[in-house]
């Protein structure tokens, strides 16, 4: 990890950081926490892909050859865990720790050692994860949701480390978004007013709202499952007078504003670089703002969505396709601005751009998808099928991880000093692009068609299909390793020098500062325009 | 937002405060939900739990001018080796007027148990008008190696029941809980 240092400024007039691994394990620089987050994130996000690897080498073809069920289910519930936990969500606080006080003018984060600490307790909590898989029964294999009685009762006893390691990721979660609060409250430059504020700090701020709000329940629901397994509790029994469906409603008050935690910071990066590559004014950024706002109001009112089968009364079932039909509005608004931003702009396309414009069709296809599985009768054609699979890969690979792919190509030039190798990050793109598209287009096919997910063997008429998804998996999988060796590269200082402003049409504090970005930045505040 | 950094500070830690207040706040809440959900399922029937407690039967008027097919399904949880069965598989009654159907079990292995019965209503709110003055579920079953009993389940359906309704399915699914009836006794119906 040493070999992505940002290196000290040699003008640098404050005290020497203590250098090599000490350097990384004592830092509170918010430069430094966000190098480590990235690559964090990027580790877990090849880890997490190798699994995926496992489970389409098993689904290349019909029958049991590779792996054995058990192992397959483990590798289902650890590959969304550690995507969701381990490479989505660090990589966005990655983000935020890198760009939000450049954005808004800070020197800092607010709270620089409980930053140090909420990164470091991390990988503590996926080494426990992932030694789970090592040991006696293997690790969890029970669906990244952890369904009672498959978490509590039909589980095996390495449910504890799964537990500890979720309450250990949601406590990093929480300190990561407390910072990000206190930071976006208290420490804005002067005049950098609520509504001068970039997309992408608005809405990491609301983010963080959602995190706080909805971090606490997770743990409680592990909390829960533990106490069920271990401790005779009956939250989740029916025998003992409780009830599984609540674990449920539990899980998805939590789950649902979640989807929005990995999203809405997306929305903000794209709202970075259309403008940049348009060379306009983001177009309507007031009802962007708003816009954000009530899409995480309204994740607290849609959980149920994702229980329509479980024997709801027609009522509420009403209500809650509705509520979730009614979250494509803001939605809606967000995708019409950014075509309207670009609609008559000079529009060039360097790599960011690329990615940003694939995040609009490819997550607007996503959210199509997610509109189809909110009408009732129809989701119980789609429940638990590769239907819903390929809905929220959609949303979470060409949506979220596109997002931060463009993010890192966008500011990846400010925060080393050097234009990345542009021809591999291009090759990166368009074998991204193509073989996403072939791993998780066909899988609307067969889900339609009946095929369940999590179950690692298919009936003989899905093979054709299963075999192109594997193929265009596979070709995904290998096309992140041209972004390992473009960062690796990007990291050792390659490249042509950039200016200031790194691209033409950027605006923003952060395009003011030198490039790379010295490793103290704004100890006086700039004067805001 | 301002040059003072002991301002700053002060403001900051003001700050966290509020928000872990909120975060240990949000983590009570995940409990609260646990009564929440108790309470908006007794009082909507979402879940097809029928109460817990025995229903006193008043006199009440039978409504003659419909009658309510009840069916009755057993089952017995994975592990549990009884054999249960209602003695009566569907009824028709008169909403207000008292019933009874028995239950037949046997305990086939060579060791004791201890069971309870969870009774389940579909369409869930059902459940709020099946009213049990006697039942098996109130209290776990406990047999001996080989023995066999007959129990028995007196109710009465509401009158108020949603007229749509005219056809109901209860089901009885019995649990093992041998291990946990050994500590304490066990409440639940």
């Amino acid at each position: 990890m040493s070999t992505a240092t940002t290196e000290l400024g040699h003008d640098d007039h404050h005290h020497h950081a203590p250098s090599g691994i000490k350097r990384w394990l004592y830092t509170t620089n918010h430069k430094d926490i966000g190098t480590l987050y990235l690559w964090f994130a990027f580790i877990m996000f090849l880890i997490g892909g190798a699994m995926a690897m496992v489970i389409r080498a098993e689904l290349f073809q019909p029958g049991l050859q590779i792996v054995d069920p058990n192992f397959f289910n483990q590798m289902t519930t650890v590959h969304g865990l550690i995507m969701v936990f381990g490479a989505v969500m660090p990589a966005f606080t990655g983000l935020a720790n890198w760009l939000v006080p450049m954005m808004i003018g800070a020197p800092d984060m607010a709270l620089p050692r409980m930053n140090n600490w909420s990164f470091w307790i991390l990988p503590m909590a996926f080494s426990i994860l992932l030694a789970s898989l090592f040991m006696e029964g293997g690790g969890p294999a029970f669906g990244w949701t952890f369904y009672a009685p498959l978490s509590t009762t039909y589980s095996n006893d390495t449910t504890a480390l799964f537990v500890f390691s979720v309450h250990i990721m949601g406590i990093s979660s929480i300190m990561g978004a407390i910072n990000v609060i206190v930071t976006i409250f208290n420490m804005r430059a002067p005049g950098m007013t609520w509504m001068k504020m970039p997309l992408f700090v608005w809405t990491w701020l609301i983010t963080a709202f959602l995190l706080i709000a909805v971090m606490p329940v997770l743990a409680g629901a592990v909390t829960m499952v533990l106490t069920d397994k271990f401790f005779g509790t009956s939250f989740f029994s029916a025998s003992g007078g409780g009830d599984p469906v609540m674990f449920q409603h539990i899980f998805w008050f939590f789950g649902h504003p979640e989807v929005y935690i990995m999203i809405l910071p997306a929305f903000g990066i794209i709202s970075a670089i259309i403008p940049t590559f348009s060379r306009k004014k983001l177009f309507g950024y007031a009802s962007m703002v708003y816009a954000t706002t009530s899409i995480a109001l309204l994740s607290f009112i849609v959980w149920a969505h994702h229980m329509f089968t479980t024997g709801m009364p027609v009522g509420a079932e009403l209500f809650f396709m509705f509520a979730t039909m009614l979250i494509s509005v803001p939605t809606g608004v967000k995708v019409f601005n950014w075509v309207a931003t670009m609609w008559r702009g000079s529009l060039t396309f360097e790599v960011p751009m690329l990615f940003a414009l694939a995040f609009i069709v490819l997550f607007t296809i996503g959210g199509l998808s997610g509109l189809m599985l909110a009408i009732v009768p129809v989701d119980f054609q789609y429940h638990d099928t590769y239907f819903v699979v390929a809905h929220f890969h959609y949303v979470l690979v060409t949506g979220a991880i596109f997002s931060i792919m463009a993010a890192v190509y966008y500011w990846l030039p400010k925060w080393t000093g050097k234009m990345f190798d542009i021809t591999l990050a291009k090759w990166h793109f368009w074998c991204s692009l193509i073989s996403v598209n072939v791993l998780f287009f066909p899988m609307h096919f067969v889900g339609l068609a009946g095929m369940p997910r999590r179950i690692p063997d298919y009936a003989l008429q899905f093979a054709d299909f299963n075999k192109w998804i594997s193929l265009g998996g596979f070709a995904f999988g290998l096309s992140q390793l041209i972004f390992l060796a473009l960062l690796i590269k990007a990291c050792r200082k390659k490249g042509e020098p950039v200016s200031d402003q790194v691209w033409e049409g950027a605006e923003g504090l952060e395009w003011e500062i030198p490039s790379p970005a010295p490793y103290h930045t704004f100890e006086t505040p700039p004067v805001i325009k | 937002m301002t040059d003072n950094s002991h301002n700053t500070q002060s403001n900051n830690s003001k700050l966290v405060i509020k928000l872990v207040v909120v975060v240990i706040g949000m983590f009570g809440f995940a409990f609260a939900l646990v009564p929440l959900y108790e309470v908006f399922c007794q009082i909507t029937g979402i879940n097809g739990k029928t109460s817990d407690t025995a229903a006193v039967y008043e006199s009440i008027e039978i409504d003659r001018s419909r009658t309510i097919t009840i069916e009755f399904i057993t089952r017995t949880n994975t592990g549990m080796p009884w054999e249960f069965k209602a003695q009566t598989r569907k009824v028709e009654v008169y909403p207000g007027e008292m019933n009874q159907v028995d239950f037949y079990v046997k305990n086939n292995t060579t060791k004791s148990y201890v069971a309870q019965a969870v009774p389940s209503v579909s369409p869930g709110t059902a459940a709020l008008y099946m009213n049990k003055t006697e039942c098996f579920c109130f209290n776990n079953q406990p047999l001996n190696a080989g023995e066999e009993a007959i129990m028995p389940m007196k109710f009465y359906v509401d009158p108020q029941l949603p007229k749509d309704i005219k056809f109901f399915t209860l089901q009885y699914t019995l649990y093992d809980v041998t291990a946990s009836a050994e500590g304490v006794a066990m409440n639940q119906g």
